[in-house]
């Protein structure tokens, strides 16, 4: 894997370090307790710790607070994530940033199945590499996946960018609409109506813009541009082959 | 000329005129037929129940006199702010997009008027939707179509969707013709596609993981709303199981009968159960788990009349949900628009074309001017009083058999005209004390 240059992250933490962080302890207090202060935050920052594969942890957050997990993070982990930035000091489980709105979502380890869910704003970074489905029916959020994708990624992706570091498994952007999605490494065979498509120096441009933010320091000119052929966009006959 | 039947001719029954036109059409097209409405063809139903009416054994209760009350409380298992609706009909989920924003108003407002609920769709919250309807479910589908955790905390109920009556197993469908600029937008999707939706919830699978997917939605709403699960009636008795242990609180149950806006003909017709059979499995999934009236029972598909309510109540639901019959109350298929209909191939009393975008009627309907004949005022006061006659119409029966509450009504008030619907319903052959498959 590349060298992270973490500026961002990095510059956030220790910013936050010297505002008033709170810290809830996962072993003590319950995942309803965390919940119910992030979404009523008291403060800017918050530690979780001993997260331990907790559910839900720090769903539904509505406010411009940070948020660092310390450990590994069961389902749904910023589910629906608004406005906040969390970070997974570990690795996440299903459905992490589920349905995210804005915000950034950053998991350092590797993430489970259906990562970012039909997304539809906001940044989500995974260091590592994730399952299958991730990115999918995603609508407008920003994915970048440091490793690999599973099969089935970007299915019925509909707006947003997914970008993988690493490769890309069978059926990557199935039924694709109107996302756009960009690999660097191999790609299994691609889902129905997915081609590949010129990268063209907006295209590029972008890309080097999402690597930035998600600290990564890829050259864009080792990747591999994904879309939709539009052909499924209206129902035909001809079609039922195509499945 | 003379009706073919009278001279002698004789229609096949197995290849009859449906069925022929319906070949011919896929030949010459190459298409299957996509269409809305729900099934139309005869499936046991309320129809074959009748009520015993009390008299020596029982005593009723004075009609317009003695109270019978209505309300119902939904969703008081887990959320702190349960549901209080003043009846026990609630309207179906409709999205924008299928029907026109003045035909949501319009729901909204009929549904507040008369103290219901009513219910988003497949996609998502409108403005207009929230703001008319004092109450409102707003559903968590597959495909997620401007999913928004704002809209889950502004609801007043969730609803998860696994499947509906017409087409369980399938995802929702909404041709170009329907997706008009702000239905696009709503949806993150390109104007004038055909939309295919989803059958698969993207980002859970099986009932262990629906558990904590209920526990998130819970969670971002801070265990405030109730949580619905719906499911199209197939293997009901499992799924309700499944769903009240997955952590329901209400239970929506759709039968075959159940309306759309836009699937494949061949899917309404032949997937799924009557709600007649659905009903009693159901009930006794709940009954087993000690969950009968804890979590609630809604039951969905061919609802028309109070009997209709009263029956379904009768054995054992709380509540129902009307899809169809709430558009027929705001103008569908009226014969007004008899030339109109014919105009575009069908006529008042069968269009089912709600997939096509061009209901004389602007329910159905994205074309602003077609949209700009219903006014959602007018709209809402039919709707309040189709509610209202539902209700009294139920409330007629409930006390002709002497409940002081439609919620008393039981199954021991039925008794079943076909061994049929003995034997869905659950209740006695008239006459007799024989329920097929239970019993002698
Ligand atoms: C025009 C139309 C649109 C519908 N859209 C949805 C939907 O978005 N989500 C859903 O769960 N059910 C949808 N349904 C099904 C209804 O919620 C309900 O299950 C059904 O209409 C009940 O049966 P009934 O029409 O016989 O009353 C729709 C039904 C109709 C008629």
């Amino acid at each position: 894997m590349a060298a992270l240059s973490r500026s961002e992250a990095d510059a956030r933490e220790s910013a936050v370090h010297t505002v008033h962080t709170v810290t809830i302890d996962l072993a003590s207090a319950t995942v309803r307790q965390l919940n119910a202060e992030l979404h009523a935050p008291t403060a800017t920052s918050y530690e979780v710790l001993h997260p331990q594969g907790a559910h839900s942890i720090g769903a539904g957050i509505h406010d411009e607070i940070d948020v660092h997990v310390r450990g590994h993070a069961g389902y749904f982990c910023a589910g629906m994530n608004q406005l906040a930035h969390v970070v997974v000091d570990g690795s996440a489980g299903n459905g992490v940033a589920e349905n995210m709105m804005s915000g950034t979502v950053r998991v350092r380890g590797d993430a489970s199945q259906s990562a970012g869910a039909t997304g539809r704003g906001g940044l989500l970074v995974i260091e590592g590499s994730a399952s299958m489905r991730c990115g999918i029916s995603m609508k407008g959020i920003d994915i970048v996946v440091g490793g690999s994708v599973g099969p089935m990624s970007a299915f019925m992706a509909q707006a947003g960018r997914l970008v993988v570091c690493g490769d890309a498994g069978d059926g990557l952007g199935d039924s694709i609409y109107e996302a756009r999605l960009y690999v660097r490494g191999s790609v299994g065979a691609l889902g129905a109506d997915c081609v590949e498509k010129e990268m063209r120096e907006e295209h590029r441009a972008e890309l080097a813009e999402l690597l930035r933010a998600a600290g990564f320091d890829h050259d864009p000119g080792e990747f591999r541009r994904y879309g939709s052929a539009r052909g499924l966009y209206h129902f035909t006959s001809e079609h039922s082959g195509t499945y | 000329m003379k009706d073919p039947s009278e001279r002698g001719l004789r229609e096949s029954a197995t290849f009859d005129r449906a069925s022929i036109a319906a070949i011919q059409h896929a030949a010459r097209t190459g298409v299957y037929d996509i269409r809305g409405w729900g099934a139309k063809r005869a499936v046991p139903h309320f129809d074959d129940l009748l009520f015993l009416g009390a008299s020596m054994s029982r005593y009723p209760l004075e009609g317009y006199r003695e109270r019978c009350d209505t309300d119902v409380v939904l969703g008081d298992r887990h959320a702190t702010r349960p549901l209080h609706l003043d009846i026990p009909v609630t309207i179906a989920g409709m999205s924008f997009g299928a029907l026109s924003a003045q035909a949501k108003e319009a729901l909204g407002r009929g549904a507040s008027e008369v103290g219901t609920s009513t219910t988003t769709g497949d996609g998502g919250m409108t403005d207009e939707e929230r703001g008319e309807s004092k109450t409102l479910v707003y559903q968590l589908l597959p495909s997620r179509y401007g999913m928004n955790p704002d809209h889950l905390r502004a609801a007043d109920a969730i609803e998860v969707v696994l499947g509906q009556g017409a087409k369980p197993g399938g995802g929702g469908m909404l041709l170009g013709q329907k997706i008009s600029d702000r239905v696009a937008e709503m949806r993150t999707l390109p104007a004038g596609i055909d939309q295919r939706s989803a059958c698969r919830h993207p980002d859970w699978t099986g009932p262990d993981d629906l558990t904590i997917k209920i526990g998130e939605l819970r969670e971002i709403t801070d265990w405030e709303k109730p949580i619905y699960v719906k499911v199209g009636a197939t293997r009901t008795y499992y799924d309700v199981k499944l769903a009240v242990a997955a952590g329901a609180d209400v239970v929506v149950v759709d039968g075959m009968q159940g309306g759309t806006a836009a699937t494949q003909e061949v899917f309404i017709e032949h997937v799924g159960i009557p709600i007649l059979a659905a009903i009693p499995q159901a009930v006794q999934a709940l009954r087993e788990l000690g969950m009968h009236r804890k979590v609630q029972l809604i039951v969905s598909g061919g609802i028309r009349t109070g009997a209709d309510v009263a029956k379904a109540m009768a054995l054992g639901a709380d509540a129902v949900a009307i899809g169809t019959a709430a558009l027929i109350a705001l103008g569908d298929n009226d014969p007004q628009y008899a030339e109109e209909y014919e105009a575009i191939g069908s006529a008042a009393g069968y269009y089912d074309d709600f997939q096509d975008g061009r209901d004389p009627a602007g329910i159905t309907t994205q074309d602003p001017e077609l949209a700009g004949r219903l006014d959602p005022v007018e709209g809402g006061r039919r709707v309040a009083n189709y509610l209202r006659v539902l209700t009294m119409e139920a409330q007629t029966l409930a006390r002709a058999c002497g409940k002081a509450h439609v919620q008393h009504l039981e199954p021991e008030d039925l008794v079943a005209l076909t061994i049929e619907a003995a034997a869905m319903a659950r209740v006695p052959l008239a006459g007799t004390s024989w329920i097929p498959g239970i019993g002698s």
